[in-house]
């Protein structure tokens, strides 16, 4: 979905004329074709930046003075220790924020992710401790009653026609309530510390605590993105379309190398990875497939950019809207349950407070737009090392929840102030 | 000559339309022949554009037979008429703006590779598709929103083209277009017709419905009034048929003298 590649001269394309023999390559004289190499890199940014395809630059930015700040406030926040908690704390709300980029990308919202993380972690519990059920069969179950009422939030949207904030809302309540009615008798479930559960707990480590786990991480992630960009390259170089130029697969390589690196590095200085991070990633990759590779991806994208035009492509409208709030709810359950896991307790207070707020905040913050048909999953993952970065630098500070809240808050309007900002400034350049 | 075979790729037989208390169509047939090129003209609210909603499966018909290649058929979704090699150019376009120009025309027909999208062979496809149309747009990769109004016009109309179909629907395709654009969809519906599609045409152009169309096809007030091969047939005759002028207290009183002369 990238139109970052080149152009290539025209005289490079094999003529095809097989309806019309005068047929030949036409180019618009009027198109900036983009220099190659770096310089055509460099320029290209600054034109997107001008047009107001800010991407994740305003969230890198603000994660730069985010840190900076907590760093001369509390010279323990950039610590290794420190950055293990946030990296581990940010799984559990990112997976939630990871099923809302979906809804986002549809242009609705879903307000019931919070008080379904909640009741899953309670239904986790009573098949699992009260039932003694098996932890994984219930650890799917669980996860498939999260899709399940997902799906029900998706059909009385996308069949009934109710607007998606008002169906979410009352799943909200509703949801919140039967958690509550579940949990009534004992106010709050353990749930042991065994299998899956272990996995996603503080003292879950990847490749236990070995110091190569986290290098390996880092070295796959870089592989991958370099085998795939030059796979991609060499096929359209054969195919005769424009693609990427081997230096700008290289900077990318590069600049996604220094990231895994460093902050393998620092992990390794501390405990290495948490597991429920190296999940979460996995999560992402996956779903970053699905959106960007899967005929459904592209239909969630279609369905976000034009509703009509999505139905006269033949596209099942309903039937993309039912799946994608499914995917939300699905990824709310196990949120839930890496919420769970953090203190291996139902409690009557799962998914409450500032819980949903943080999820949408994450998906806007980083980059995803609330009006629908652009994003993408990345943005859960920095749009939580913000917040979590903001919420930990607050616990360090020993701030009260009730600045915790104003500050969180105030970020979550700032993303969607550039948000909507940076749409007009795209509708003016021509690009939304 | 352009070979126009004998049974109709696709006819109509005594369609109706109703929205309410609103009669849209009333017993219309149109036939449309493989090879053939047929306008459909009419004044704003003839109901040209509710007939061709109701061949692209928008709307079902509520009395009457659709009929394709002979045999009859239910039209009832837009996937029916897709599936049956119906393509539908609209006027308001529907495309997407946030996807590229490759997403936009593969839309609901991607071409796959191991159950992945397989965006090389799409892009590759789409740029010769757009040459041989020799359709001027800055790249396959931007956005819908970056075109202008005459470049997402040319894109949809190549998007029709992407599933083979037999028969090919273009609303008003030349309303927002320049001289040149205007000249290269005359081309292409040219082009369509020697490839042996049947097209249907609407247009309130009556220059560019004589140049391209085998057959003119009248509508009025939701009504068949009249078809007309273009050969032999003047501008003055058509128009008369879209307005009703050769249905008027003038027209039927000369007609009842000639009776009663004879």
């Amino acid at each position: 979905m990238s139109d970052k590649t080149t152009l290539s001269k025209a005289d490079d394309e094999p003529p095809v004329d097989e309806m019309a023999p005068a047929a030949v390559e036409v180019v618009d004289p009027r198109l900036l074709i983009r220099e190659e190499g770096l310089k055509g890199y460099l320029t290209e940014f600054k034109r997107k930046l001008k047009g107001g395809e800010l991407g994740s630059l305003p969230v890198i930015v603000g994660l730069i003075i985010i840190w900076t700040v907590f760093q001369i406030k509390d010279s323990l926040f950039l610590s290794s220790t420190n950055m293990v908690n946030i990296s581990f704390f940010l799984a559990a709300t990112g997976m939630i924020a990871l099923g809302l980029v979906f809804v986002l990308l549809l242009g609705e919202i879903d307000l019931s992710v919070a008080s379904v993380s909640g009741l899953s972690a309670s239904i986790f519990a009573i098949f699992s401790t009260t039932h003694g059920m098996n932890v994984w069969l219930a650890l799917i179950l669980t996860i498939l009653t999260g899709v399940g009422i997902g799906a029900i939030h998706g059909f009385f949207f996308a069949k009934i026609g109710v607007p998606a904030f008002v169906v979410t809302l009352a799943g909200n309540l509703g949801w919140n309530g039967l958690m509550l009615w579940l949990l009534g008798s004992t106010g709050s479930l353990s749930i042991q510390d065994t299998g899956p559960m272990h996995i996603l707990g503080q003292r879950s480590f990847f490749m236990d605590q070995d110091i190569a786990g986290a290098y390996i991480l880092a070295t796959v992630g870089v592989a991958a993105l370099l085998v795939g960009s030059l796979v991609e390259q060499a096929r359209r170089r054969k195919a005769g379309v424009p693609f990427r130029p081997t230096s700008e697969i290289a900077l990318r390589a590069i600049a996604l190398a220094v990231v895994a690196y460093v902050a393998a590095y620092v992990l390794n200085k501390s405990a290495g990875v948490p597991n429920a991070l190296v999940i979460f990633l996995v999560a992402l990759v996956i779903c970053d497939f699905v959106l960007r590779r899967t005929t459904f991806g592209r239909k969630v994208f279609a369905v976000g950019g034009s509703i009509e035009g999505a139905r006269r492509a033949g596209i099942n409208v309903a039937l993309i809207r039912i799946a994608v709030f499914a995917i939300s709810g699905g990824f709310a359950a196990i949120g839930g349950l890496f919420l769970a896991a953090q203190t291996y307790t139902a409690t009557l207070a799962a998914g409450s407070g500032n819980l949903l707020m943080l999820a949408i905040a994450a998906a806007v913050i980083g980059g995803t737009s609330l009006f629908g048909g652009r994003g993408n999953v990345w943005s859960a993952l920095l749009g939580m090392l913000v917040i979590q970065s903001i919420q930990t630098g607050l616990d360090l500070l020993n701030m009260n929840t009730s600045i915790q809240y104003m500050i969180t808050g105030a970020v979550l309007l700032a993303a969607v102030v550039i948000d909507s900002v940076s749409r007009r400034t795209q509708k003016t350049s021509g690009r939304a | 000559m352009v070979h126009v075979s004998a049974t109709p790729v696709l006819a109509l037989r005594g369609v109706s339309k109703r929205f309410g208390a609103v009669q849209a169509l009333t017993d219309v047939d149109l036939e449309v022949h493989a090879g053939e090129v047929v306008a459909l003209v009419g004044d704003n609210g003839a109901g040209k554009s509710t007939l061709v909603k109701t061949i692209a499966g928008v709307h079902p018909i509520d009395e009457g037979v659709i009929e394709w290649e002979g045999k009859a058929v239910n039209i009832n979704r837009p996937q029916d008429a897709q599936a049956l090699g119906i393509a539908t150019t609209y006027q308001d376009l529907a495309l997407c703006d946030n996807l590229d120009v490759v997403g936009n025309l593969y839309l609901g027909r991607e071409i796959l590779r191991v159950g992945v999208l397989d965006e090389v062979t799409m892009e590759k496809r789409a740029r010769e598709l757009l040459n041989t149309l020799s359709i001027r747009i800055p790249s396959v990769r931007i956005p819908i929103a970056s075109l202008s109004g005459g470049q997402r016009q040319v894109v949809a109309i190549a998007r029709a083209l992407i599933g083979e179909p037999k028969v090919v629907i273009l609303d008003e395709p030349t309303a927002a277009l320049g001289v040149e654009q205007t000249a290269q969809v005359l081309d292409l519906v040219e082009r369509l017709r020697e490839r042996g599609l049947g097209v249907i045409l609407i247009s309130h152009n009556m220059a560019d419905v004589t140049a391209v169309a085998d057959t003119v096809h009248v509508l009025r007030l939701g009504r068949n009034n009249g078809s007309f091969p273009v050969k032999g047939t003047t501008n003055e005759q058509i128009v008369a048929a879209i307005t009703g002028a050769t249905d008027n207290a003038v027209t039927r009183r000369q007609a009842r003298n000639v009776e009663a002369a004879k």
